[in-house]
């Protein structure tokens, strides 16, 4: 099968415009005529159901939290960019794109980064328009500040709070629509399976979380926006809840999962301090604007940070990378900290920290600023750890944050199934092998906000959709298979936990899967694995019953889509020996070692097809062409 | 530096479903470290109580850094635990001693039905929300964002309110299990920001009629919401929201 990626024609500033112009457009009596399902209420989500409530669709808006209001989104904390140029800094609709394509390491389309720019405007006077609390200046205009791999400062903020902020604007207008009617809510419920129909996405069956029922709902269209899969690492800075059976149970029904091995580690995390913790608790990157990053030049320097000489500290982002500094993308800022704990100059417990120092900022614009500017970030730091920030430099370590793979879909964010859309961090589609800082919510929000309104309607449009109910074959099979599966889980009663597998598979990813991966540890990985899942499949135990609330059962079901995924996770690693941005093969690095790509063999999205449990994926790719952009080596010296 | 391990004790509201009758249960949990937190310890319990095929206790959680709101139970008698401005989730274990014995309850008030054990159903704050905590703007129908000037003071103060993460600690904590705090913070947001005043007696008028249909108590100036509001939302949103009701009605 060949991808289409469905890139307009026309220049690269012309391709949406155009592309908006050409596709069919719904009379607005008739969208009420269409029922579409979203599932998802985070940035993407909630914005797609709000803005396609509001065209006159019908939607049904699914979220496994008891509000659409707790989505993970909400716990973005620094920002999202915009190409405004409020300050004036040489900014553009151009400069944002460059950047993000960039920092993606070139492995992202450009028409959709260019789009992502164009919209990044509009998506600020949407969210000043709802309430959004933007950080204003004393003239009662929008700040900005700067993010790692930008040299202008494009990100707005609210607090450290700004996915709350954005997301509870998302909630509102979504919270209006349900009011009038055009979007009816079905929080407590995890979709368990996507419905195909005719080879049309046309359903889903959900479980309620709280009564235990299975139901099955049909629609002329599905969205996913259900966030990314990092919770298959065990620990990262993801919401506990926050998984991947929605879009590992549509890839097993046919839809392609693109650069499944593409993972962002996050370079400002709380460092973990023992075995009991349930998760990574990140500190927004914008601490990098004022924050100095260092160890001691020694190894094994065990002294507290304050007794440590100027001269014996290594301040090496700014030794390397004089240009960028402490601001360069988190790729790269992560590879460099485990670099330097490698070498034994890690700091803390367990060696495995780097300082983030705040002494200079604070004799340069006093503690005052700086507490207005973090002060949340600094309260939860001594929360957790239980020391001080502005009096002794924090601890800092990388942690799973982010997954730039997700369901491969065209430029109309449909993915090969027709009928199944795929919004925000769940798609594979805007950040290429990296995603720089504050760009998370903006692709969320240019997603549901202003690209799905337009591409809906021209595949509802313009498709021979046929009459279907929840009587047909193929929902009687979904349902019956998910409830034969969750018996299944029940009923095996082994010696292990869904916790302790979970901590086993997450280790796996870790370990070979995680920072830098190489051919020998990737093999392993592929071994351990399939091994770990039959074990799984033999010897998990699993509480309660499934006619109630269960949130064992929920897990184990997440769990077991886990011990697939990560063997998909692998394998694409394994196959891309070329190093891009968060993917870091060892094999391939410069003399300095940076990553090392390698544009001849894999300037191509990696869309993989689920051919069954035991057999391997095929293999599709989809080109990348560059047009406007050169790929070059990534340099932040 | 090595931390001294705890024995904690725990009485727990156990109860089957919303219809069942509930009772406290008693535990103990071993090899607790204090910088635990105190989800992660229950975790430890739930881990317990499934070796030993009994049935996990269930709680609310989910981003476990003190921002969703979805977490909340009521620790020896207040809400989200003896540390102020913090969430359930952020509570870590070196709040408590050695041997000590901590109580668990879920949130109690008529608007929050139990669903099970310590998870409640708190929709009723979304159906509030829904009847006017938004401002009406139809995608893609705004102005530029730097037309709408706001003084930093409005800004920050704005913020300050639309910090609530809607966990319902504030209802849990007032004798009348009132809504009045969580109500306020959204119109207090709204009230000071040039985009919510087109709106703002409708807003106000629906919303706490709202409240009122969801069971939740009338305000008599207790005070205990902001004591145990994991965001330190000030008291003054009720202030706040009551000037708006007074306009809304001579208006």
């Amino acid at each position: 099968m060949t991808l289409n990626s469905k890139i307009p024609g026309g220049s690269l500033a012309q391709k949406w415009d155009n592309h908006k112009f050409e596709m069919n457009v719904i009379n607005p009596v008739n969208k009420r005529k269409f029922q579409l399902i979203v599932v998802g209420t985070g940035l993407a989500g909630a914005s797609a159901a709000a803005s396609l409530g509001e065209l006159g669709y019908n939607v049904m808006n699914f979220c496994i939290q008891d509000s659409p209001r707790r989505a993970h989104s909400i716990g973005a904390q620094g920002g999202i960019n915009a190409a405004k140029n409020y300050p004036n800094d040489g900014d553009s609709i151009w400069r944002l794109f460059y950047d993000t394509i960039k920092g993606g390491d070139y492995r992202a389309r450009e028409a959709n980064v260019y789009r992502l720019a164009q919209v990044s405007n509009n998506i600020i006077d949407q969210c000043v328009a709802q309430g959004v609390p933007f950080a204003r200046e004393y003239g009662g205009l929008l700040a900005n500040r700067s993010f790692g791999g930008a040299l202008v400062a494009r990100t707005f903020y609210a607090r450290g709070q700004t996915g709350q902020q954005l997301l509870l604007g998302a909630y509102s207008s979504l919270m209006h629509q349900v009011d009038e009617g055009m979007v009816r809510l079905f929080p407590r419920h995890e979709m368990v399976d996507l419905v195909i129909v005719d080879g049309k996405a046309r359903g889903i069956v959900t479980r309620n979380l709280v009564t235990g029922a299975y139901d099955t709902f049909v629609a002329d269209a599905v969205i996913l926006a259900t966030g990314g899969y990092g919770t298959a690492y065990y620990l990262s800075t993801l919401a506990t809840n926050s998984n991947a059976a929605a879009i590992w149970r549509a890839h097993k029904k046919g839809a392609f999962f693109g650069n499944p091995c593409f993972v962002q580690i996050h370079p400002t995390c709380i460092p973990r301090s023992g075995d009991y913790q349930s998760k990574l608790t990140l500190m927004s990157e914008s601490l990098r604007n004022d924050g100095r990053v260092w160890v001691p030049k020694n190894k094994g320097d065990k002294r507290p940070p304050n007794e440590i000489p100027e001269e014996e500290r290594d301040y090496y982002l700014e030794r390397k990378y004089p240009t960028f500094g402490n601001m360069v993308p988190r790729d790269v800022a992560s590879r460099n900290a485990k670099a330097v704990c490698d070498e034994g100059r890690g700091v803390g417990d367990t060696g495995l920290a780097v300082y983030l120092d705040f002494s200079d900022a604070i004799k340069r614009f006093g503690q005052a600023t700086i507490e207005e500017k973090y002060g949340n970030l600094f309260e939860m730091y001594k929360l957790i750890t239980d020391e001080d920030g502005y009096e002794v430099p924090m601890r800092i370590f990388p942690a799973v944050h982010y997954t730039m793979g997700g369901l491969w879909v065209d430029y109309n964010l449909m993915s090969n199934l027709p009928g199944l859309y795929v919004l925000g961090e769940a798609n594979f589609s805007d950040h290429g092998a990296n995603r720089l800082g504050a760009s998370a919510l903006m692709q969320g929000l240019s997603d549901g906000y202003f690209v799905i309104p337009y591409t809906i309607g021209d595949y509802l449009a313009g498709t021979n959709l046929q009459k279907v109910t929840e009587d047909h074959d193929s929902f009687k099979e979904a349902i019956s298979d998910v409830k034969a599966r969750d018996e299944k889980l029940l009923s095996m009663n082994g010696s292990r936990t869904v916790k302790e597998f979970h901590r086993e598979i997450g280790n796996i990813l870790w370990n070979y899967v995680g920072m830098s991966r190489d051919k020998e540890g990737l093999k392993q990985a592929l071994q351990k694995i399939p091994q770990l899942r039959d074990e799984f499949w033999q010897d998990v135990k699993v509480a309660g019953r499934a006619d109630t609330l269960n949130k064992n059962l929920e897990f184990a079901g997440r769990v077991a889509d886990y011990m697939e995924l990560a063997e998909l996770m692998a394998y694409d690693a394994l196959h891309r020996t070329e190093s891009c941005g968060g993917h870091f093969r060892e094999e391939s690095q410069t003399k300095e070692g940076e990553a090392l790509r390698d544009d001849e063999n894999f300037t191509y999205v990696a869309a993989w097809e689920f051919k069954g449990t035991d057999k391997k994926w095929e293999l599709h790719k989809e080109p990348l062409i560059f047009e406007n952009v050169t790929p070059v080596q990534r340099s932040y010296k | 530096m090595e931390k001294k391990n705890m024995t904690i004790h725990l009485k727990i509201w156990r109860q089957k479903d919303s219809l069942a009758k509930g009772r406290f249960v008693s535990y103990t949990v071993d090899d607790v470290n204090p910088d635990m937190s105190f989800l992660e310890m229950l975790d430890i319990l739930n881990e317990k109580l499934i070796r030993q095929n009994e049935e996990p206790l269930e709680f609310d959680n989910d981003c476990r850094e003190g921002i969703c709101g979805m977490c909340g139970v009521v620790i020896n008698g207040t809400a989200h635990g003896p540390r102020r401005g913090t969430t359930t989730c952020e509570l870590r274990m070196r709040e408590f001693r050695d041997g000590d014995t901590i109580v668990v309850e879920p949130w109690r008030a008529k608007g929050f039905p139990v669903l099970k054990d310590l998870v409640v159903d708190r929709s009723a704050f979304d159906r509030i929300i829904s009847k006017g905590g938004y401002i009406t703007i139809r995608t893609g129908s705004a102005p530029e964002a730097s037309a709408i000037h706001v003084p930093k003071e409005n800004a920050d103060l704005a913020m300050d309110y639309a910090a609530c993460i809607g966990c319902g600690a504030c209802v849990a904590a007032c004798p009348n299990a009132s809504a009045a705090l969580f109500v306020g913070a959204k119109i207090s947001q709204f009230a000071l920001l040039p985009q919510g005043h087109p709106e703002a007696i409708r807003r106000v008028e629906r919303m706490t009629a709202q409240m009122d249909t969801e069971k939740f108590g009338a305000c008599s100036n207790h005070g205990e919401c902001e004591a145990v509001c994991p965001k330190k939302i000030s008291i003054t949103a009720i202030a706040r929201m009551r000037r708006e009701y007074w306009k809304a009605l001579v208006a």
